[in-house]
């Protein structure tokens, strides 16, 4: 059986970023796993612009990103395989893929990296009701068709869910030449970045119903119609508020899911709001060894964070393969009023650099809050929000000092009604 | 004088801008952003909105049968669909470099359509 000081499953942007910075960190011996004809994940598809703001100081498109971290993937010569489809992974870290080069094979791993990214819900998720003609697309599947592999997915479209990437397809069904009649959001705000509602809805008079959902899809070989409903606080619909549309493709944008079979196969423990592994500062999963950045990890809103996350987990990985990581007294973090989860859940104080960063979101829409974070029950850090949305992740850097005195738990709290 | 609201695209604050125009559809006034880059934003969007534009040409020989491009910087917002169509017949073949220009000045502008990835070209 061959052996890799450093497996990495995903050969994404989570990947590649923590494949390069293992590398930087000493780690020679390491093997990218990738499922794909190429590296680069999602971000191939992904052909708009606003990549890299934070990364590169500049702004490119998905594809122009990915290219700069495969280069240095090609300069540091990284090992990698395509078309490598992990299909076992095991809790003494040997790993099972399958590639039509070569088979089926079996290696073990000093340290893995799980990069897999995450996957679309689909309407099967929602149970909308209706038939089940064609034409009816996750907005990803869509997204590739269309950006990769030059297939148009329809004329006149509707979209549910209003995403980020509902929302860039609605501009780039627009300027291919398709009617996109409209995007329904069950909430009463967009979970898109503001900026996308502007330049992807406004800019081409596409209208957006917030609390509305699709209560039909019509059509038997293909979708012929579509009727969205009004909901009320439940989000049950309305009767009396349906309105139908002439289409003949509907998109779900309904929110994205951590793929975590393999994980969940290695008997690693999931934080169930994340619907990732839960992590220690070092991006560590319960499973020694076994480390997950991006995707995989939590659901980010922008891929400079994933690879950033990536950057860290890659010099993580690389200090537990010269044997130094530590173990010992562990905090836990932990959500209160308002907060839907943190990242990472726990925290190995004697590992820590200078500052350790929490990343997390808020439940649902806030104006002018306070984000109080105690250590145990005393207050840390008291920090004024003007706004805070599900949509944008949140962070706060605290001092490795100010953690290092920590008893048992550091906590984040939404406070309303501040003076 | 009339007023406009407005959602600042610079970055995520997503400042909610008030603009004062007067009769003629001068900017007089722009407030509700937290720093000067709404300023400019508001008053550019209100005289010549720009946008970046994306999208793909046809490749052969290579992996796939699209080739992501991207403008070389931003183009009138009312030019998008004119840029379109000048993309819709070009056919290019690998291998083609990130950054290589695929139309020069498209449609008299003085912006170029540039390859936003490479293709190698496969057999």
């Amino acid at each position: 059986m061959k052996h890799f000081d450093l497996v990495i499953i995903g050969g994404g942007s989570a990947g590649l970023a923590a494949a390069v910075s293992a590398y930087d960190n000493g780690v020679r011996d390491i093997l990218i796993l990738e499922r794909d004809k190429e590296l680069g994940g999602i971000l191939q598809q992904c052909i708009h612009n606003g990549f890299g703001v934070h990364t590169f100081k500049e702004e490119l498109s998905g594809p122009g990103f990915a290219e700069r971290f495969v280069n240095l993937v090609h300069q540091k010569f990284i090992t990698y395989k395509l078309n490598a489809m992990v299909i076992h992974m095991n809790d003494n870290k040997t790993i099972e893929y399958v590639s039509p080069d070569e088979g089926y094979v079996l290696i073990k791993a000093g340290a893995i990296i799980l990069a897999m990214g995450c996957r679309e819900r689909t309407r099967g998720a929602i149970a909308v009701p209706g038939y089940r003609p064609s034409g009816v697309w996750s907005a990803g599947t869509a997204q590739r068709y269309i950006n990769m592999e030059g297939f148009m997915v329809g004329k006149k479209i509707f979209i549910l869910g209003s995403g980020d990437i509902g929302l860039i397809m609605a501009r780039r069904l627009t300027l291919e030449g398709a009617e996109v009649k409209g995007v329904a959001e069950i909430m009463p705000y967009s979970n898109g970045l503001p900026r996308n509602i502007k330049q992807c809805l406004e800019d081409f008079d596409i209208p957006l119903f917030l609390s509305h959902t699709i209560t039909k899809i019509d059509g038997l070989d293909r979708v012929s119609g579509v009727t969205i409903a009004q909901v009320d606080d439940r989000m049950q619909p309305i009767v009396g508020t349906e309105k139908t549309f002439d289409v003949d493709t509907v998109l779900f944008s309904i929110g994205l899911i951590p793929e975590n079979a393999l994980s969940e196969e290695a008997n690693i423990e999931m934080d169930p709001k994340t619907r990732g592994p839960k992590v220690d500062e070092s991006y560590q999963t319960s499973l020694e060894g076994v480390f997950a950045c991006g995707n995989v990890l939590h659901v980010h809103d922008l891929v400079d964070f994933v690879a950033e996350e990536g950057r860290k987990t890659g010099i993580a990985a690389a200090k537990y393969i010269n044997d130094q990581l530590n173990t010992g007294n562990v905090i836990h973090t932990v959500a209160k009023e308002g907060i839907g989860y943190i990242v990472p859940q726990m925290i190995h104080p004697v590992n820590l650099d200078k500052t350790i960063e929490l990343m997390f979101r808020v439940r649902k829409q806030y104006k002018n809050v306070e984000l109080v974070i105690k250590k145990d029950d005393e207050v840390l850090r008291v920090i004024k929000k003007k706004h805070l949305a599900p949509a944008e992740m949140e962070k706060v850097i605290l001092k490795a000092s100010d953690v290092a005195l920590c008893q048992q738990s550091l906590s984040i709290e939404v406070v309303e009604d501040v003076a | 004088m009339k007023k406009h609201e407005m959602i600042c695209i610079v970055c995520p604050m997503s400042c909610h801008l008030e603009v004062d125009l007067d009769d003629a559809g001068q900017v007089l006034n722009v407030t509700g952003n937290a720093c000067n880059r709404g300023d400019v934003y508001a008053r550019k969007e209100l005289t010549n909105p720009t946008r970046m534009l994306t999208s793909t040409v046809k490749i052969s020989g290579a992996l796939y049968d699209r080739l992501p491009v991207i403008t070389s910087s931003d183009i009138p917002k009312g030019k998008m669909f004119e840029v379109m169509k000048a993309l819709a017949h070009v056919e290019v073949v690998a291998p083609v470099a990130m950054n290589e220009v695929i139309i020069k000045n498209v449609c008299g502008l003085d912006v170029d359509i540039i390859a936003s990835r490479s293709m190698e070209r496969v057999h």
